[in-house]
This record gives structure tokens, sequence and C-alpha cells, in this order.
């Protein structure tokens, strides 16, 4: 029955992304790592622009979110899509054109950021012309799945469909506007807006890039992936519904919560922050949903590596949407805005949910797609205890500093004057800047760890013959 | 399975969409329109939004008329616009200042954007206006510090200092985790591409006169992009002379 698959659905272009995705997540948390060492240990810029931090850090948030997240949903939409739709991908040619365009982008953002080449809006770094060929691999994408859709052979659309579509939608809106610029040389432009609004839509882009790249589209990964690891069907389709649609009208205001107290009118700011506080429901509806799939089956948690992933996952998820309309409320956004709790608060859903998520998926798909097992479970096991711990490590350093810079900068001495100067704080953040290396070094130190696990799956298949045997049965079979 | 696609009757609006692509997509479309809608367009028309509306005066009256800065005859620099007088384009080489800032990613560590605190008043300064960055293309409110806030640094240190600190920060502040930034010295900035620069900025609404425009090589000439870099920071919140007894805001 499996063999068949290989001549039924377009295997081929998942394979190619989910490779890549595991090639990026090292990338990219390499250069995380390096970085997080420049912020503890700054000699390690030597004092040469390319490898600056400022220069760097985009390199690495593109790499992580479009590289290994884009990849990630790349491979997982054109899976799922197929197997749910019982139907290959409407165009073949559009697929192939997709996987190489998103790696030209990805090629393109190396080339250009270390050279200070960037629009600086944060997650939308990339100058014009890449904007215009992200537009269009982009759109080749959704049009590619939207059609295999209309063409299914399923009477209803999957759950993880929704996701999908809603989060390839979305971006279509938030790429095109935040995007707007003039151009004024080939590597050069400015916003259309300024200040106040070019704000707004920042983040209205920044905070979207969060819940609907980075959440809505693993959900869609988690709604296929984990009932299929678990071999249940999802817990309540009833909470599906409601979650997703809360989701997809909900997460679009979120955004203005980034900017309160700052030049932002306070009636944007305080929307924002109160359907962020309303968005923990429908969050935890999809975390619940999940977990519950689980319900009778949890023992499987002792004996398969993936289906651990796949719950730390939404553990992980559960945590960081109570965090996150947590930072939204005024009083504590106060204190936290513009400190280390962010980055730590977007790691745990980053490194925790995200990464944790896809991992999963990708040794899900790997037996699927070389039709053989993993090369090695106890790697797997010990990828989960190294991304476990890596990421707690990072993200409690990440509290740590943040709340301690926050209350340094607003103490007060006997005298009313203020206790510290901003260097004090700075300094005082250096052993909490070491362990967030450390932590990040455990992380990728899991990463390398599946890369290898997973070529050497590949190579596996290649020699026993399993992948040559699935391609040579026939489609009838 | 069957080749062809079962047909089915849906019960309620909920299962029309899970049978319907096109549906899907279409309310789909909707829904993730509003909050935007919502949140962003009254910004572009709500007078409160800009404080300018309010209290003209924190903008510079003769932007887009009078040059900010011409060079005379003799080669000196002939300034119409002092320090107070409001909010103004950048100068060129401000501009090719902030063109650096953006390159060299300064906004992902220093924030340009001061709270309404007791504590963000005395270390940084009085809260930042929206009108202040009105002509920020993009803005550079930033996110982060990991560095101080820098939307009032100009004036705080001399220019000598400032050039001490981004060759080597550690030399002036030993705790300093900020990256050096030794090759501002080593390049020039090109007066034609920032000509080039501001007619662009002047098409998305910011008022630069043509002579600002066409002074624009004439001030480059023979600065160093270091120089361009601290004349950008000596100039950021020097432009509004803020009353405190004026509430700006809410």
């Amino acid at each position: 029955m499996q063999a068949s698959l290989e001549q039924k659905y377009n295997l081929e272009i998942v394979r190619w992304f989910t490779i890549m995705a595991a090639i990026y997540l090292v990338v990219g948390a390499a250069v995380g790592v390096y970085i997080a060492s420049e912020l503890a240990w700054p000699f390690l810029n030597f004092d040469t622009p390319y490898i600056s931090f400022g220069r760097l850090r985009p390199v690495h948030t593109n790499a992580v979110i479009f590289a290994f997240g884009g990849c990630t949903l790349m491979a997982t939409a054109f899976y799922t899509v197929q197997r749910t739709c019982g139907v290959r991908l409407w165009s073949d040619k559009m697929a192939r054109f997709t996987f190489w365009g998103w790696n030209a982008v990805i090629v393109l953002a190396v080339l250009t950021l270390p050279f200070g080449i960037t629009q600086s809006k944060e997650y939308a770094e990339l100058e014009w012309p890449i904007d215009i060929l992200i537009a269009v691999v982009w759109l080749s994408f959704t049009i590619n799945f939207l059609m295999t859709i209309a063409t299914r052979k399923t009477s209803h659309i999957y759950v993880s469909n929704w996701f999908f579509l809603g989060m390839m939608v979305m971006i279509v809106y938030l790429h095109v506007v935040n995007s707007l610029a003039i151009p004024v040389g080939l590597f050069k432009s400015y916003s259309i807006f300024s200040g106040v609004q070019d704000a707004m839509i920042q983040w209205w882009w920044g905070h979207n890039a969060v819940g609907f790249y980075l959440t809505a589209g693993f959900l869609g990964i988690m709604y296929y992936f984990v009932p299929k690891q678990a071999g249940r069907p999802i817990y309540s389709y009833r909470l599906s519904v409601i979650h997703f649609w809360a989701l997809m009208f909900g997460y679009v205001w979120l955004g203005a919560h980034h900017l309160q107290y700052t030049a932002l009118p306070d009636w944007t700011g305080s929307l924002g922050a109160a359907v962020s506080i309303a968005m923990i429901i429908p969050s935890w509806g999809g975390a619940v949903n999940g977990m519950m799939t689980l319900s009778g089956a949890w023992d499987r948690l002792r004996t398969d590596y993936v289906l651990r992933f796949l719950i730390i996952a939404l553990a992980f998820y559960a945590m960081s949407t109570f965090e996150g309309p947590v930072m939204a409320l005024k009083t504590v956004n106060a204190l936290s805005h513009y400190t280390d709790w962010t980055i730590g608060h977007v790691h745990s859903g980053a490194l925790g949910w995200v990464a944790g998520i896809s991992i999963g998926a990708i040794y899900h798909l790997m037996t699927r797609l070389y039709h053989t097992e993993m090369f090695s479970e106890r790697l797997i096991n010990f990828h989960f205890w190294t991304a476990t711990i890596g990421t707690v490590i990072y993200i409690v350093a990440m509290w740590v500093s943040g709340i301690m810079q926050g209350l340094m900068w607003r103490a007060y001495d006997e005298y009313g004057t203020l206790a510290y100067t901003f260097v004090e704080s700075v300094d005082a953040m250096h052993p909490y800047y070491a362990m967030r290396a450390v932590g990040g070094m455990i992380f990728l130190l899991g990463a390398v760890v599946m890369l290898f696990n997973v070529l050497m799956t590949v190579r596996k298949s290649v020699v026993s013959g399993s992948l040559d045997k699935a391609r040579a049965v026939p489609a009838a079979a | 399975m069957s080749d062809k696609r079962p047909k089915v009757k849906a019960k309620g609006f909920q299962e029309w969409m899970e049978i319907n692509i096109w549906g899907l997509l279409i309310v789909l479309g909707l829904v993730l329109s509003v909050g935007g809608l919502v949140e962003i367009v009254p910004l572009f028309f709500m007078k409160n939004t800009m404080e300018h509306n309010k209290f003209p005066e924190i903008v510079w009256e003769k932007a887009g008329q009078d040059p900010i800065v011409a060079v005379g005859e003799n080669g000196k620099e002939q300034w119409n616009w002092q320090p107070g007088d409001g909010v103004r384009p950048l100068t060129a080489v401000e501009l090719a200042g902030r063109d650096i800032y953006q390159r060299e990613g300064c906004y992902l560590c220093h924030s340009q954007m001061i709270r309404p605190f007791r504590d963000e008043k005395e270390r940084y300064g009085h809260y930042s206006l929206s009108s202040e960055s009105m002509f920020d293309h993009p803005f550079q409110w930033g996110s982060k510090r990991t560095g101080p806030d820098l939307a009032r640094v100009g004036g705080k240190y001399s220019d000598e200092w400032q050039r001490q600190h981004l060759h080597n920060p550690r030399s002036v502040v030993p705790e300093s985790v900020m990256p050096s930034y030794p090759w501002l010295e080593e390049s020039y900035i090109n007066g034609k591409k920032l000509r080039r620069h501001m007619g662009g900025l002047r098409l998305v609404g910011v008022p630069y006169s043509d002579a600002d425009i066409a002074a624009a090589p004439a001030l480059a000439e023979g600065k160093t992009e270091m120089d361009a870099l601290v004349a950008y920071l000596q100039v950021l919140g020097t432009m509004v002379k803020l009353d405190e007894s004026k509430a700006y805001r809410e």
C-alpha cells in the first residue's frame, strides 16, 4: 500500500523540502548561537562588518523563520493536502518552481543581509526585488495548494487545510502591505509609510508572522501529524471549528500590543491588549485538542519518541500562549517591553512549539517518504532531551535577565534618584547572556544530530533499495 | 477510495465552507481583514493621532520652502533651521547617517521611543511624540533595549565622544557589549546617491525643497560615514523643544 503512494502523490517535492528544513534548522540555530555569543563576548564581532551583531541578527531570524519554518510548512502543507484530499498536487511544475524560488529567496537573503542591504523592518528586512520574488513564490505555493483542494476526491476539506489556507491568505495581505516601499536603487528603498502608521503596520505584520506563519501554519501541521502519529482521531471536531475561527479573527488584532505606551494612540494599544487577553481561550483550545487526542494512549509517550516531540511542542505552545496575553497586560508590558523577556517569550514559542512540532513532523515524514525506519531511534531520543533542555535553559536565562533589566531600569534609591545607570544593567546581564548561549548550543547539538540521523536514513533507504522499490511499483497496486 | 468526489449536501454554514473551497477562501479573506482595517486605517485619518494637529509649533513651518541648510560661496554651511525650531526632514548628511543606522542594524538594540514613565523621563527625557517621527520612513522606534534609548541622544555627548565610542565602545564604556564600527571611518558618503534617496523620500511625502536636494553633493563633500552617523545621532531629539506644562497626548 505504501508503495503505491509513491506514484499516486508527488512525494519528491516533499522530500526536498523536508531535507532542506533539517539543513536550515542547523544553519539558523548556528547563526543564533553565534549572535547570542556576541552579546556575551563582544570580541566575537571581530570588528568585521559582515558578522557584526546588527547585520547577522536578521540572518538568524530569516534563516529560522523563512528558511527552516518555510521549508517545513511547504513540506508538510504539500504532504498533508495530498494525503487528506486523496489526490496528487495540482501542478508538479509549480511545486518545483516553489521549491527553487523559495531557496533562491534564502540564498539572496544570505547574499544581501550581511552586506547591510535591508529595509530595517524586523522579519521583513529583505529589499524590494527579493520581496517581489517572495510574493510570486508565495502565490505559486498558495495557488497550487488551493487548486489541489479544488480537485480533491474527498467530500470535506480537512481541518489542517483550513489552517494552512488561513495562513497563506493572511501572509499575502501582510507581506504586500508591509513591504510597500519606494525604491531609490536596486538595493535600497524606503517604506511608503512613516512614523506611527509605519509602526502599526510593521507590528501588524510582526505579530501575525508569529500568529499566522508560525502558529496557524504549524497548527495545520499539528492537526495532521498528531492524530497520525498517535493513530487516533482528533479529540474534538467542534473545538477545532471554534478555535479555528476565533484564531483567524482574533490574531490579526494583536500587533498593537507591541506598541503600548508608545506614541501609538492609546485606543489602538488597549484594543490590541484586550483582544490579546481574550486569545488565551482559542489558543488553549488548540493545545487541549491536540493533547487530548492522546487520551487513552498516554503510554505511547514512553515508547514513541516522535510523539514526545509533538506533545512537548503542544505543552510549550500552551505555555507561551499563556505568557503572551500576560505580557500584553499593560502593567506587565510596562516592565517587560524592551527587555530580554520578549526574546525569551519568542524562543519558548519558536524553539519549544514551532521547532518541536516541526521536528516531530520531519521524523514522521522521513519514514513515510523514504519507506524505511529512522536510522536511529536512540538519536531521536537524544535529540528530544537536548532540544528540551536547551530550550528550557534559554528561556529561563531570558526570564531572569528580562525581569531584572525591567526592575533595574525603574529602580530608585532612597534619595529618589535612579538606582542604576543603564550600563550597570548591561553588566548584570552577562551571566544570563552566557547561559542563553549555552542553552542555544545544546539545542544546536540536537539539530546537528537530527540532520545526521536524517541523512543516514536517506542513505539507508538508498542502500537498501526501499525507495527504488517503492518507485517501481505500478500505481494501480 | 473512489475516483469521484462524493456529493454531499451541507447542513449549515460551517459545513458549506468545508465542502466549498472558494466559499472558505472568500470568508477567510473577509474575516482576516477586519482587525487590520479597524486598527490601521483610522491612524491615517484621525486628527488626534498626530500631536502637531493640535500643536502646530512642533513642526518647522518652513519645511519644504527654505532649504534646511545651504552651502555658501565661501564653502560655509548656512543654517535656516535652529535646534528647537520644530520637526523637519533630515539634511543630506543626517540622512546618510540614518541610512548607515539602518544598514548596521542599530535599531535592533536601540529604541527611539521614550514611554511616559518617571524613570524613562529621568533617564532619556520627555516622552516621544508621534509627530516627531512623521518623516521617518520607515520608523525607527525599535523593540529592544540591549543598549539605551536614543530618541533624545542628540547633544548628550560630544561629537568626539561619539566617534571614539563608535570606533571602540569599550574604550569609553568598559562594560559595553556593542560591536566596534571602525569601518565607518574608511568610506565616504556619496552626494549623488543621497540626492536620489531624498528624491525618493519626497515622493512618499517628506517635504524636501529643490534646494535641499540640490545641496546634497556639496554638503556630503569630504564627509565620512562616521561623520554622517554622528550628525544623525546628534540631531536625534533636538528638533522640538517640548513644553513640560503642555499635555501633548491624552
